[in-house]
């Protein structure tokens, strides 16, 4: 178990590694001198000078590399070249609202998902199943984003029933806060609920036909139990899965969403940040996105080896 | 060599198994239907400048606004008087176009680590680690990156969707050779003194076929999806050229005034990934050796 864990934070370590690298040389990849573009339009000789001396840009690029990463590790993401506030700051405020907006959707699709592949698993071959089926690939294959712009059409512009866009902090107003969140939340979820869906009913029909269900049913044990206790509880460490190799496509989703919605979250600081080519915001996003995603990688790789013995196992023989 | 599973019919690519699949295929109306969307989608983008009634980028400011069914105009026209019906068309072309240069992309470079990582046992850590990297870009972050560096437009969106697809091609390509070379066709081909790159072009690749044409399957719709997502937000087709996501974009600020301009595209593009969906899943369904017990 500890060299799994160990292995495996080593693993993310080098990952992580090679991510700052890359974020690193991608501000360097920006055509012509990265001090113009870092300056954006005020580019005098004295706002470039201090440009090129606040990111040590007069020096060899391992220093330079070296600045970057201490910095970052002291929390020092640089400042925005539009609003001159620090990028760090921009994200106490921006990340609430994205995590909020995600964990949300997270825990909706969970619900959906197990729920309808559950029903879909249990009813094979009769009408509830291919009802689930269709309904699962019609999730999968709506774009979420147009989905939004439906609901928002015919759910807060033509009735009225959910605010069309803005945004309450959770600490304010609880209530006008999950009245602004809850309609964004199931549309990023729609994606992730169908694909919950369609794992949990392959998964539970495999457990449905194992020996110890068989055993369970043979003793007179409750279908609801039987279901419950011993084919649903082996298929949820898939669930746990999924949602970790959905997070990337989560993030993705959660910054259209918020663009539609009119969230001020990360996804929107980060669209925002490109059309205004404000490069050290573009940076700083793609550096924490990057490494949340490592981490929390490494947490759901974490739980998975704690649910599952055989994981660590064939961990360590590998 | 531990002797493994006997090589049987369904590792050998030959012409019985193509026609079982194909048979398999016709019988399950969904597939039917599915390939027919995906058949006809294909001709209407190859054909899109001959079948438009309109330029696509052709304005008519005395008719802006008009619902579907004006004359002239079947499905309506924009906020500038375009034509709703040329605009999707040339818009499902640009789609496909991106959808299958991406995966293009990602199998020309996700295909071969696949194979050097399963095949090869001390190129599996190093591509490894590559896998984990562009993991830990999502597609949007990487589109996001790429459209600061080298500006937003067709291309580059292909390219970041295609990189995003990466992984998921070089895993499935990993665990189908490491599959394969423990059978026992590849070891006699070893043993007769066969190279490691003829075993892996003759005898593991075609092979690993099928689960490549799978990927593939899912792939495409991700990517057209993807495509969709990056014009809408103003990543990917520049405007005025058409795009579904563009179009949905415009159509934002007008919906309350032409709704039909906001559904139609993304009706469009909800069929068009839904065909490739349901037919990625019975071509699955098809080949999964396990269903062969006709």
């Amino acid at each position: 178990m500890r060299r799994y864990l160990l292995n495996r934070a080593w693993q993310s370590l080098v990952t992580l590694f090679l991510a700052t690298v890359v974020v690193f040389l991608g501000v360097r990849a920006l055509p012509g001198d990265p001090a113009l573009a870092l300056a954006g339009e005020d580019r005098t000789p004295e706002v470039l000078a201090a440009i090129r001396q606040q990111y040590g840009l007069d020096q060899s690029l391992p220093v330079q590399f070296w600045h970057f990463v201490s910095n970052a590790l002291h929390g020092d993401l640089g400042t925005s070249i539009r609003t001159g506030t620090s990028v760090a700051s921009m994200l106490r405020t921006a990340l609430p609202v994205t995590i909020e907006l995600s964990v949300l959707a997270i825990l909706l699709a969970t619900f959906l998902g197990v729920g309808a592949g559950v029903v879909a698993a249990v009813s094979r071959g009769r009408p509830a199943e291919w009802f689930a089926n269709a309904i699962a690939l019609i999730g999968l294959s709506v774009p979420n984003f147009w989905l939004g712009l439906i609901a928002i059409l015919y759910l807060s512009v033509a009735t009225g029933l959910f605010p069309a866009s803005g945004f309450v902090p959770l600490l304010e107003d609880p209530i006008a806060n999950l009245h602004h969140i809850i309609l964004p939340a199931v549309i990023l979820g729609t994606g992730l609920s169908a694909v919950i869906m369609r794992q949990t009913r392959s998964s539970m029909l495999d457990s449905l036909s194992t020996d110890y269900v068989r055993t369970a049913k043979a003793k007179g044990l409750p279908p609801r139990v039987v279901i419950g206790r011993h084919a649903l509880r082996n298929s949820l460490i898939v669930v746990i899965t999924i949602v970790g190799l959905q997070l990337g496509g989560l993030i993705s989703g959660a910054v259209v969403t918020e663009q539609i919605f009119g969230l001020p979250g990360f996804g929107k600081m980060t669209i925002d940040a490109v059309f205004q080519r404000d490069y050290p915001v573009i940076q700083a996003v793609v550096l924490v996105t990057a490494t949340s995603y490592i981490v929390i990688n490494f947490l759901v790789d974490l739980l998975y080896s704690l649910i599952d013995p055989r994981i660590r196992v064939g961990g360590e023989s590998a | 060599m531990t002797a493994a599973a006997v090589p049987t019919a369904r590792f050998h690519h030959d012409a019985s198994r193509q026609a079982r699949v194909i048979r398999r295929l016709r019988r399950n109306p969904l597939a039917v239907i599915s390939f027919s969307v995906l058949v006809l989608a294909l001709f209407v983008a190859v054909l899109a400048p001959w079948l438009a009634p309109y330029s696509p980028e052709q304005t008519d400011f005395a008719n802006t606004f008009s619902p579907p069914g004006t004359s002239g105009h079947l499905l309506g026209t924009d906020d500038l008087g375009r034509d709703v019906l040329s605009r999707i068309i040339l818009g499902s072309r640009a789609s496909l176009e991106v959808g299958m240069l991406a995966v293009a992309t990602a199998l020309l470079i996700g295909v071969p680590l696949g194979l050097a990582s399963g095949y090869v046992q001390s190129f599996d850590a190093v591509i490894s680690r590559f896998t984990d990297l562009l993991l830990s870009f999502p597609f949007l972050i990487l589109a996001v990156g790429l459209a600061a560096i080298r500006g937003a437009s067709l291309g580059n969106a292909a390219v970041a969707i295609g990189i995003a697809q990466i992984p998921g091609i070089i895993r499935v390509v990993r665990s189908d050779t490491l599959r394969l070379k423990s059978l026992d066709f590849v070891a006699a081909a070893v043993v007769d003194g066969a190279g490691d790159l003829w075993v892996l072009t003759r005898h593991i690749l075609p092979n690993a076929t099928s689960v490549v044409l799978v990927q593939a399957t899912v792939a495409i719709p991700s990517a057209i999806l993807g495509e969709a997502v990056l014009s809408f937000l103003g990543l990917g087709i520049q405007p005025p050229a058409p795009s579904l996501g563009t179009m949905l974009a415009t159509a934002q600020q007008f919906a309350a005034r032409a709704p039909w301009a906001a559904i139609l595209p993304g009706v469009t593009i909800m069929v068009l990934v839904l065909a490739f969906n349901v037919f990625g899943d019975s071509l699955r369904d098809a080949l999964d050796p396990k269903e062969s017990r006709e």
